[in-house]
C-alpha cells in the first residue's frame, strides 16, 4: 500500500512538473511582446519595465522557467499585468465561489444519478430504464449554457422564482446564496448527473450478472441485502473515480456557466483574464486548476485502492 | 483482409439500419451537411442585414425564428452558422485523429523511451480540464476560427493517442504481426497493413463521439467570444449576445441552442450505435471526461 | 420465524427413508431469447433421498445446470418454468418468491463451478461464509464469526482463525472452492447442490475437493446433487445417476446399473470416451460432432445426428419414451442392443 501510494505520488509530481512547463510556455506562445499586448493603450514605460522585470522576461528561457518553477513552489505565481496584485491571492479569492457551486452541483447530480442509475439497472428494460437512457443521452448532448439560458428563461423570466444571475457568499447569507446557486448548480448538475447515471447503470448491470451475485442469491439472502451488500459494494467502486473526476473538472471552474450567471469563481476569473490579456492571472488560474485536478485524481486512486482489497497486493 | 473489412462494413450498415435512433441521427446529419454547404443560399435573408425597424421581433411569417437585437433574421444566421460548427468539428477532430494516431502508433510500436516520453506528455495534456486548456490556447494564440480548431484538436489528441497505443500493444503480440516482422516486412508496411485495420473499430467510434464533443467545445468557445469573430454568425456567440434579452425575446435563446443540441445529439446517436456494433466495451473514460468544465 | 429461535439443527433430521429431499417432476424450462423461445429443459424428473448422492451428467448446454437453477428459483428472469419441484415438505413451484428464498441457503446449499468468480471480491471470506446463517438462523455477528472459523476448519482451511478476515484473492483456487463449500454448509442444509465444482480446478485439487465433499457428506448426512460432465467422478461418489442430452434425461438409474449395462448409445459413447486405466494405450474414443443447438432440436432423439448405432429408425423421427430396462434403470431409446 505504502509503495503504491508513493508511486502514484511520484507519478503525479512528474505530471505536475509537465503541467507547469505547459503553463509557463503559454506565455511564450503569445505572438509579440505579452506585456506590451497586455498593457495596450495603458502603456507607459515605467510600468512596462517593472512588469517585464517582475515576469523575468529579459532572462533566457531555461532561467525563466527555473525561476517560474521556484517561485511557484513557494506559492508566488507573479503579479497581475492589470492590477499589480499577486496572482495567488487573486486566484484563491475566487476559490470559495467555485467550490460552493461545484459541490452543490455534484451533490445534486448524485441525488439524481444514484437512484436513477441503480433502479435503471436493477429494473433493466423498465420505463425507468428507458427514462434514464433518454436522460443520459440528453445530458451529454445538450450544451450546458443553453440549458442555463432556458433555466433563466423559465425560472427567472416566466415564473420569476429565482434571480437570473449574481452571487451571494454562503457565509454572508445562506438563504440568498441558495436562491442564487440553484440555477447554475442544477444546470451543471444535470449534465454531471447524466454522465453519472449512464456510468452507474452500466456498472451495476455488469455486476448484476457476476457469478458472486448468483452465489448471494443462492444463499437465500433478501433482495435488498443482495443489492446493497453484493451488487452496490462492487458496482460503486469504479463510480467513485468518475464522481471524483467530475468534481475535479467542476472545481476547475465551469467557465461558461460562471460567465452566464455572473458567478465570480475561477472560471469567471479565467474569462476576465483572457479578455484583459492578463496572462499571469490566466497562467495562475490554469495552474491551480490542473494541480487541483491532479490532486483529486491522486486521492481517488488511493481511496480506490482502499475500497478494492484486490489492489493492495499488487 | 479486404473481404473481412467489406463484410464488417456491411454488417455495420445493416445493424445501423435496424436502429431507429441511428437512422434518425444519420438523417439529421445528412440535413446538416446540406445546410452546411448550401446555408447561404437557403437563408431567406443576409446574415448581417441590419434592420433597426425590425429589432427583437418574435417569430412570424417573414422571420420564422424572429429577429435579434439588431433586427437581423435569426433563421438565416442559424442556417449559415451550421457550416462553422461542422467545419470546426471536422477539422479539429481531423487534427486530433492524425496527431493522436501517429503518436499512439509511435509509442505503442517502438515502446521504450519514446513511449514513456510521449505518453507522459499525453498525461500532462490529460491533466487539464478540456475546455480550460482550449480557452488557454486560444487566449494565447488569439481568438479566431483557425486557433479554435487547433485548440480543440490539441485537447482531443490524447484520447486518440491512448486508444491507438492500447490497440497497437495488443495487436503487436499477435501471431500474424510477429510473422510479418519475422519475414522482414518494413515497419511502415506492418503498421499500415496489419496494425491500423485492427484498431480501426475503436478509432471510428471515438471519431464520431469526438465530433459531438468538438462541436460542443466550439459552441462554448464561441459563446466566450473565442471562436470565429463577429460579424460572422456562430451558434454559441448568438446565445452569448442574446443572453441579456432572453427573458424578453425567448427566440434568441431557443433556436441557436436547439441547433447545437440537435447536431451534437445526432453525432452522439450515430456514435453510440457504432459503438454498440463495433466495440461494445470501449472505455467509458471519454464519457467521464466529456463534461464541459 | 421458528427458524430464528432454533439453534443448529442436528444432521440426519431426515433419516434414510423413502422420503425425498428434493424431487423434480416433469420440469420444463423455456428461455426467451432474441431468436425466439428456446426449450432448455424438457420434462425432466428425478429424486434425491436423504444422505444420497445424485449425479446429473451431460455436456455443456445439455440443460443440467438450468434444471437445478430452475428447480430452486434461480433461473434467469427470461425463463419460464413449469412442472413440480418438492423440497422436503414444501412444493417449491407453488411458493411465492420470498418463501422460496427462505428455503434457499437454509435447506439447500450451492457450490458453483468457478471459485475465482463465485466469491464476492470485496467482502472478507468469513463474512461470506456465514451470511446465510445470519439471514436464516439469526446468528449475531459475533456468533457468526466463531461459526465462520468453525466452518473454515471443517473444510480444511489451515489456520482458519487467522484467515476469516482475508479476501478471496488471498486464497488459491482450491482453497476458494473450500471456502465456497463452507459457505454452502453454513446452515447445515439437507441438500448440497454442487454445479461442476471441480471443473475449474487442476487434477490434484479436483481429487481433494471430491474427497472433501464425500467426507463431509458422510459426517453431516447431507444429500448431494453433483452436476458434472465427467463420468469418472460419478463412478466414485454417486448412488444414482441421470444422463442428460439436449434438455432431456436419456438414461437414469443406480450408478452400478448404468455403468454395468449402459443402454443408450450416448451413455455408451460417454463411457467409451472416458480415460480408463485398464485400457491404457488404447485410443480414446471421442464422440464425433457437437451437441445440438437448443434452437434447432431434431424431432426424434436429440442424439440421432451423432449416434454411432442408429439401429432403430424410429429414433430419428419419434421421441422415444423413458422406458424401464432394469430395477430403477430407465432409458430413452428404442434401441435395446446387447448390454455392456
Amino acid at each position: 500500500m505504502a509503495r503504491f501510494v508513493l508511486r502514484r505520488v511520484l507519478q503525479s509530481a512528474v505530471v505536475l512538473v509537465g503541467v507547469t512547463l505547459v503553463v509557463f510556455l503559454l506565455l511564450q506562445l503569445v505572438p509579440g511582446d505579452p506585456v506590451r499586448v497586455a498593457l495596450g493603450t495603458r502603456f507607459d514605460p515605467q510600468t512596462y519595465d517593472a512588469l517585464r522585470e517582475r515576469a523575468g522576461l529579459d532572462q533566457p528561457l531555461p532561467v525563466q522557467y527555473a525561476s517560474y518553477l521556484g517561485h511557484a513552489l513557494t506559492g508566488d505565481l507573479g503579479v497581475s499585468f492589470r492590477t499589480g496584485q499577486p496572482v495567488s491571492a487573486i486566484v484563491l479569492e475566487r476559490l470559495p465561489a467555485t467550490l460552493s457551486l461545484a459541490v452543490t452541483a455534484v451533490v445534486f447530480a448524485l441525488l439524481v444519478a444514484f437512484p436513477l442509475g441503480i433502479v435503471a439497472a436493477v429494473r433493466s428494460g423498465s420505463a425507468v430504464d428507458h427514462a434514464a437512457r433518454v436522460f443520459s443521452q440528453f445530458g451529454v448532448s445538450v450544451p450546458d449554457f443553453w440549458m442555463g439560458i432556458m433555466g433563466i428563461l423559465l425560472f427567472a423570466g416566466v415564473l420569476g422564482w429565482l434571480p437570473p444571475s449574481g452571487y451571494v457568499a454562503l457565509t454572508d447569507d445562506p438563504g440568498r446564496w441558495a436562491t442564487h446557486v440553484a440555477l447554475p448548480a442544477v444546470t451543471v448538475g444535470l449534465v454531471t448527473a447524466s454522465i453519472l447515471t449512464r456510468f452507474i447503470r452500466s456498472s451495476v448491470l455488469e455486476v448484476l450478472s457476476a457469478d458472486y451475485v448468483r452465489t448471494a442469491e443462492a444463499k437465500g439472502l433478501r433482495n435488498r441485502v443482495v443489492i446493497l451488500r453484493h451488487v452496490l459494494r462492487n458496482a460503486l467502486i469504479p463510480v467513485v473515480t468518475v464522481v471524483a473526476v467530475q468534481l475535479a473538472s467542476l472545481l476547475g471552474g465551469v467557465i461558461v456557466i460562471e460567465v452566464l450567471f455572473a458567478w465570480p469563481g475561477i472560471g469567471r476569473l479565467t474569462f476576465d483574464a483572457v479578455q484583459a490579456r492578463d496572462y499571469p492571472v490566466l497562467q495562475g488560474a490554469v495552474l491551480l486548476v490542473a494541480a487541483l485536478f491532479l490532486l483529486v485524481n491522486l486521492l481517488v486512486d488511493i481511496l480506490y485502492a482502499r475500497l478494492d482489497p484486490r489492489i493492495t497486493v499488487k | 483482409m479486404s473481404a473481412t473489412t467489406e463484410s464488417t462494413g456491411r454488417r455495420v450498415l445493416a445493424a445501423l439500419r435496424r436502429d431507429p435512433l441511428a437512422v434518425g441521427g444519420t438523417i439529421v446529419l445528412a440535413l446538416l451537411v446540406v445546410v452546411g454547404v448550401a446555408g447561404p443560399w437557403l437563408a431567406p435573408a443576409g446574415v448581417n442585414d441590419v434592420d433597426v425597424d425590425q429589432m427583437l421581433r418574435p417569430p412570424s411569417g417573414a422571420h420564422p425564428f424572429g429577429t435579434d437585437e439588431l433586427g437581423r433574421d435569426v433563421l438565416s444566421r442559424v442556417l449559415v452558422a451550421a457550416r462553422v460548427s461542422l467545419q470546426v468539428g471536422a477539422v479539429s477532430v481531423g487534427i486530433a485523429l492524425v496527431a493522436g494516431v501517429t503518436l499512439g502508433l509511435l509509442a505503442g510500436y517502438y515502446r521504450g523511451w519514446l513511449d514513456s516520453v510521449l505518453m507522459r506528455c499525453m498525461d500532462v495534456l490529460f491533466a487539464f480540464p478540456v475546455l480550460l486548456l482550449a480557452v488557454a490556447i486560444v487566449a494565447v494564440l488569439g481568438p479566431g476560427l483557425l486557433t479554435a480548431m487547433v485548440a480543440i484538436g490539441v485537447v482531443y489528441t490524447p484520447i486518440f493517442a491512448r486508444i491507438t497505443r492500447a490497440g497497437v500493444l495488443s495487436v503487436r503480440e499477435q501471431v500474424f504481426v510477429r510473422a510479418a516482422v519475422s519475414i522482414g516486412a518494413s515497419d511502415l508496411r506492418i503498421m499500415r497493413r496489419h496494425v491500423l485495420p485492427n484498431i480501426a473499430a475503436p478509432l471510428i467510434v471515438q471519431t464520431s463521439l469526438s465530433l459531438a464533443f468538438a462541436i460542443l467545445s466550439e459552441a462554448a468557445l464561441s459563446f466566450l467570444g473565442l471562436g470565429i469573430q463577429p460579424p460572422a454568425p456562430a451558434w454559441g456567440r448568438m446565445l452569448f449576445d442574446g443572453r441579456g434579452f432572453v427573458t424578453d425575446a425567448w427566440w434568441l435563446g431557443v433556436f441557436p441552442g436547439a441547433a447545437i443540441f440537435l447536431t451534437v445529439l445526432a453525432f452522439n446517436l450515430v456514435g453510440d450505435a457504432l459503438r454498440d456494433v463495433l466495440d461494445p466495451r470501449q472505455l467509458t473514460l471519454g464519457e467521464a471526461r466529456r463534461s464541459t468544465p | 420465524m421458528s427458524e430464528r429461535t432454533e439453534r443448529m439443527p442436528s444432521p440426519r433430521r431426515h433419516p434414510m427413508t423413502d422420503s425425498t429431499v428434493l424431487s423434480v417432476d416433469d420440469l420444463t424450462v423455456t428461455v426467451g431469447t432474441r431468436n425466439g423461445p428456446v426449450r432448455a429443459v424438457a420434462g425432466v424428473s428425478w429424486q434425491v433421498r436423504p444422505g444420497e448422492t445424485f449425479a446429473l451428467v451431460g455436456e455443456s448446454g445439455s440443460g443440467k445446470s438450468m434444471t437445478l437453477l430452475a428447480a430452486t428459483g434461480l433461473a434467469p428472469r427470461a425463463a419460464t418454468v413449469t412442472g413440480r419441484v418438492r423440497l422436503l415438505d414444501d412444493e417449491l413451484t407453488a411458493l411465492p418468491d420470498d418463501r422460496r428464498r427462505k428455503l434457499r441457503g437454509r435447506h439447500v446449499g450451492f457450490v458453483f463451478q468457478d471459485p475465482m468468480t463465485s466469491l464476492n471480491p470485496v467482502l472478507p471470506v468469513g463474512r461470506q461464509v456465514t451470511e446465510a446463517a445470519e439471514e436464516h438462523l439469526g446468528l449475531t455477528r459475533r456468533a457468526a464469526r466463531d461459526r465462520a472459523v468453525e466452518l473454515l476448519e471443517l473444510v480444511g482451511i489451515p489456520s482458519a482463525a487467522g484467515r476469516v478476515d482475508a479476501y478471496p484473492h488471498q486464497f488459491s483456487g482450491g482453497m476458494r472452492q473450500r471456502v465456497a463449500i463452507a459457505m454452502a454448509l453454513a446452515c447445515e442444509p439437507d441438500l448440497l447442490i454442487a454445479d461442476e465444482p471441480t471443473t475449474a480446478l487442476d487434477v490434484t485439487t479436483q481429487a481433494q475437493i471430491i474427497e472433501l465433499v464425500a467426507d463431509l457428506q458422510a459426517r453431516l448426512g447431507t444429500a448431494v446433487v453433483w452436476v458434472t460432465h465427467d463420468l469418472g467422478v460419478v463412478a466414485g461418489i454417486a448412488d444414482t445417476v441421470a444422463v442428460m442430452y439436449g434438455g432431456r434425461i436419456v438414461e437414469q438409474g443406480p450408478v452400478d446399473a448404468v455403468f454395468d449395462t449402459p443402454t443408450h448409445p450416448y451413455t455408451r459413447a460417454l463411457l467409451a470416451a472416458r480415460p480408463d486405466p485398464s485400457r491404457r494405450g488404447e485410443d480414446l474414443v471421442a464422440i464425433p460432432g457437437s451437441p445440438p443447438s437448443p434452437l434447432d432440436l431434431p424431432p426424434g432423439c436429440a442424439f440421432w445426428p451423432r449416434c454411432p448405432v442408429r439401429a432403430d429408425p424410429r429414433c430419428e423421427h419419434e421421441l422415444p419414451p423413458l422406458t424401464p430396462v432394469g430395477d430403477g434403470h430407465t432409458v430413452r431409446t428404442f434401441y435395446r442392443g446387447e448390454a455392456g
